[in-house]
């Protein structure tokens, strides 16, 4: 059981979280992900950590309400416990003196390139961030990534804030100034990573997305995660999830992470005509006052 | 070698009892029981178990104990069940078994106690497993477990790994009153036994009750706890001041032939399509949340013919499969699956295509898996395992039309704790080295054992490896020496 010490929305269907997680808290490192498994019928998904706090023993994420899992855990508020929540999972990112880097954040995705803007920063890194969403209300993380950014650009697709047009538009401007790029982290929709990709290819600036496969355990037990990496398989739960974007077959990616869309939908549809949460998640939420932690 | 029936609790003589027909197993039918996860095995009954225990010639150098991994007393268990002593047969297998309810269910008896039993020269081998599986289950039902009462002795030891390696290493040391926890990865304990091994061949309810036990006796148990991730072997001994270490992680990481079309939807690890099924019981969706592929009316391969290949495709038989193959390299002779598997295998309708391999699959150009390309194999030389190795049959390529195909090759060890534990020695192919005496590995304080040293093998000899390593942690817990 780990308990939800804090919830709030920050944008339409994004929802922060601060979960009590403390062996996880001491260990995390940026580019890292947790798997959550919310209640004793649900599954088992991943989502990156955004920050960590060891003293305090609590970790951070911020989850987009896309199907029902994470539609049930955004219902979920301060108080209320979740059954599973493992990790840190995945290789941390590659932080390094590189000189000028960078960081593209698309959707939810810019909570996810977060912790690593703020390790480049910290150690000595140049961060241009770039940070994109739909329209206004979508553009989250602004103050944290303005404050770890030398210079922050945002767009967003409809323009009702900042600039309107995608994030790749940014990119290529910025390339074109003439301005030495030395990394792009690019983390977002698969759309997204993989219009960075092919961008940065074409002036050779070494470029990494963070991918995102379907996923079960984690540690590199039942290889769902496969990801085609220069023509071979690589499990993206150990060998990522952070992968050289121009090595990366996008098709392959999206195509796998359709294989389920059917049940996907029918358990969405589900969910939202009967919207009451299933027993086992209130008697979780009751019995969270109970064994912390994976105490079984 | 020679039959002692005198002092014997069976008043049969040794022809009489050769004359009774080995007990068959009661049984769910092939074309019921194809449709449903409800054990296949029903159990037998005391009489059958009676009867079938009056086969045993009591053999005065009994080869079934000496070929058993742990060294079940067999003679002295089956004369208790003779004399309808349950209970009493039950502790006397306890003695050298800790799991005799799931070793009865899954162990290989072909190759170890049954296959070298003395009957087994002139008719059927003693229904060991099924007997040993008989008590144990009357036990569970009658019995009461006595809990060891035991003075702590203050010392602290951490098991990685739920599987039955740990699990016998943490049942046997908190018997000698050492303070034990017991980390692992996935939100559920039993390791293979849980996320492998289907419920119609193992059924859940067992481990759950041996946890139950284990708790009662002060077994702690902590899930998601990836060690070497969350917490390191290192953090645990000098941080959290455990006074040794055992490892049992298994050897879980998949494996694929590396042929073209792998990445298509609908090709499988035996490893992902078994943990949907079992660990998160996706052949109950939607009650459960984890997805599987609609394998209604659809044509599913395994790749491969042990007990993951054999487990995987009755599974895929019974959510839907209309077509089911097993597709095997060699030959029957060669099948490393229980032989009692491959029997109720093909009673249940599945289509071995042995001596075959795929060397392609096939795609529907979106991204799905249409089939695979096969090719006929005949076999040559014997490999390195001993085994004749098999050799492609030039120009026999043909097309198998499938929705599903799930790879059950083989699996290798998962880095994870190695990579993470400074001067833990390992061998070339990753595996941990830990002697087979005391299952000592290079590290002070850290043994290992089950697949994690030996690859994939049995739950037997996981067990068995655990018992040593009890032992020897008890040593050296005790005497300081290592
Ligand atoms: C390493 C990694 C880090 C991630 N970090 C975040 C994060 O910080 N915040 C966030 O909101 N989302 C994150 N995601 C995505 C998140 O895991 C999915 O949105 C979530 O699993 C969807 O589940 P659902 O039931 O709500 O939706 P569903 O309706 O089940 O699925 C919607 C889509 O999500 C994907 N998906 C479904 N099941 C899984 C699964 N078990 N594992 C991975 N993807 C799946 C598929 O592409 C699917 O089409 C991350 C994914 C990965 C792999
Ligand atoms: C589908 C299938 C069917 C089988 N059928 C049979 C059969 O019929 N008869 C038979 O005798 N054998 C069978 N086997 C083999 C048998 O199950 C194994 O040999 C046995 O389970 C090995 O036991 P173990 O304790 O070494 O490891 P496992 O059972 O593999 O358990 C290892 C445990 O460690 C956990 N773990 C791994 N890494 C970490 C980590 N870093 N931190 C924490 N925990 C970790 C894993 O999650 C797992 O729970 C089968 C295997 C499979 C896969
Ligand atoms: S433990 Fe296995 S090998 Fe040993 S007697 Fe029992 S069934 Fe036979
Ligand atoms: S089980 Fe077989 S080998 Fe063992 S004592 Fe009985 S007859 Fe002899
Ligand atoms: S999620 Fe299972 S191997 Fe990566």
């Amino acid at each position: 059981m780990f308990k939800i010490i804090k919830a709030e929305f920050i944008a339409p269907g994004i929802k922060r979280f601060v979960l009590e997680a403390p062996r996880i808290a001491r260990k995390q490192k940026p580019g890292q992900f947790v798997i959550l498994r919310i209640y004793e019928e649900g599954e088992r998904i991943p989502v990156t950590i955004e920050s960590s706090d060891p003293a305090r023993g609590t970790i951070s994420i911020v989850v987009q309400s896309v199907g029902k899992t994470t539609q049930m855990l955004n219902s979920f508020n301060s108080g209320d416990c979740i059954s599973d929540v493992v990790g840190p999972l995945g290789k941390p990112s590659e932080i390094e003196k590189f000189g000028t880097v960078v960081v593209v954040g698309g959707g939810v995705g810019t909570a996810m390139a977060y912790p690593s803007a703020v390790a480049f920063k910290k150690i000595g890194n140049r961060v241009i961030s770039i940070v994109g969403a739909r329209n206004k209300e979508l553009i989250i993380f602004e103050q944290e990534m303005r404050a770890v950014s030398d210079e922050l650009l945002i767009t967003t697709d409809d323009g009702s804030y900042a600039k309107k047009g995608f994030v790749t538009d940014e990119l290529r401007q910025l390339i074109e100034s003439g301005r030495q790029i030395d990394l792009v982290l690019a983390v977002g929709p698969i759309v997204m990573m993989k219009a960075v990709a092919e961008l940065t290819r074409k002036y050779n600036i070494h470029t990494v997305v963070s991918l995102n496969p379907i996923m079960i355990d984690g540690t590199g037990m039942c290889g769902g995660c496969r990801v085609l990496i220069d023509g071979k398989s690589q499990f993206a739960c150990v060998d990522g999830p952070e992968f050289d974007a121009h090595k990366v077959n996008f098709e392959v990616l999206v195509q796998r992470n359709a294989m389920y869309r059917e049940q996907e939908q029918r358990s969405l549809a589900e969910y939202q005509r009967s919207k009451a949460a299933p027993s086992s998640v209130n008697a979780e939420h009751e019995a969270c006052a109970g064994a912390p932690g994976g105490t079984r | 070698m020679s039959p002692t029936a005198s002092k014997s609790l069976n008043p049969l003589s040794p022809k009489e009892r050769i004359k009774i027909p080995r007990q068959p197993m009661p049984e769910q039918p092939p074309d019921v029981r194809n449709k449903n996860f409800n054990e296949v095995n029903l159990g037998y009954s005391e009489e059958l178990a009676r009867q079938e225990a009056r086969r045993c010639l009591e053999c005065a150098k009994p080869t079934c104990t000496e070929n058993c991994p742990v060294g079940v007393d067999v003679t002295a268990f089956v004369e208790l069940i003779v004399a309808g002593d349950f209970l009493g047969a039950a502790a006397k297998i306890r003695e050298a078994n800790v799991l005799p309810a799931i070793t009865g269910r899954v162990c290989p008896q072909e190759d170890h106690c049954e296959g070298k039993c003395l009957l087994a020269k002139k008719v059927k081998p003693l229904g060991i497993g099924y007997l040993e599986r008989f008590v144990a289950d009357y036990e569970q039902r009658r019995g009461t477990h006595v809990l060891p009462k035991v003075p702590p002795t203050g010392k602290k030891v951490a098991v990685v790994g739920s599987g039955p390696s740990g699990l016998t290493v943490a049942g046997d040391l908190i018997q000698k009153g050492h303070k034990v926890r017991v980390f692992e990865a996935l939100h559920e304990l039993g390791g293979v036994l849980v996320y492998g091994i289907p419920e119609f061949r193992l059924p859940k309810q067992i481990i759950r009750e041996q946890l139950d036990y284990m708790r009662e006796m002060g077994v702690e148990f902590e899930t998601d706890v990836v060690v070497g991730r969350t917490v390191t072997i290192d953090e645990l001994m000098n941080e959290e001041a455990y006074d040794a270490v055992y490892i049992g992680t298994g050897a879980g990481l998949p494996q694929f032939m590396g042929i073209p079309g792998e990445h298509l939807n609908g090709v499988y690890s035996a490893n992902e399509f078994l943990t949907r099924i079992n660990l998160m019981k996706a052949y109950r969706f939607p009650e459960y949340d984890e997805p599987m592929l609609d394998l209604h009316g659809k044509d599913v391969a395994v790749i491969g013919g042990g007990n993951t290949a054999l487990d995987a495709i009755r599974s895929a038989l019974r959510l839907g499969a209309k077509k089911a193959y097993v597709i095997y390299r060699r030959s029957d002779a060669e099948m490393p699956a229980r032989a009692e598997e491959v029997h109720h295998a093909k009673e249940e309708g599945i289509d071995f295509q042995m001596l075959t391999a795929p060397v392609e699959f096939l795609s529907n150009g979106k991204g799905w898996l249409t089939g695979a390309r096969c090719v006929r194999m005949e076999l040559g030389e014997p490999d390195a395992s001993g085994r004749r190795r098999p050799v492609p049959i030039k120009g026999s390529e043909f097309d198998l039309p499938l929705s599903v195909a799930v790879m059950a090759i083989g699996t290798m060890a998962n880095p994870i704790v190695q990579s993470t534990t400074p001067g833990l020695g390992t061998d070339k192919r990753g595996y941990i080295m830990a002697d087979s005496e005391k299952q000592r590995t290079t590290r002070k304080g850290v043994f290992a054992g089950g697949d994690i040293v030996t690859g994939a093998a049995t739950v037997i000899l996981a067990m068995g490896a655990g018992r040593r390593a009890a032992a020897s942690i008890h040593e050296y817990l005790t005497t300081g020496v290592w």
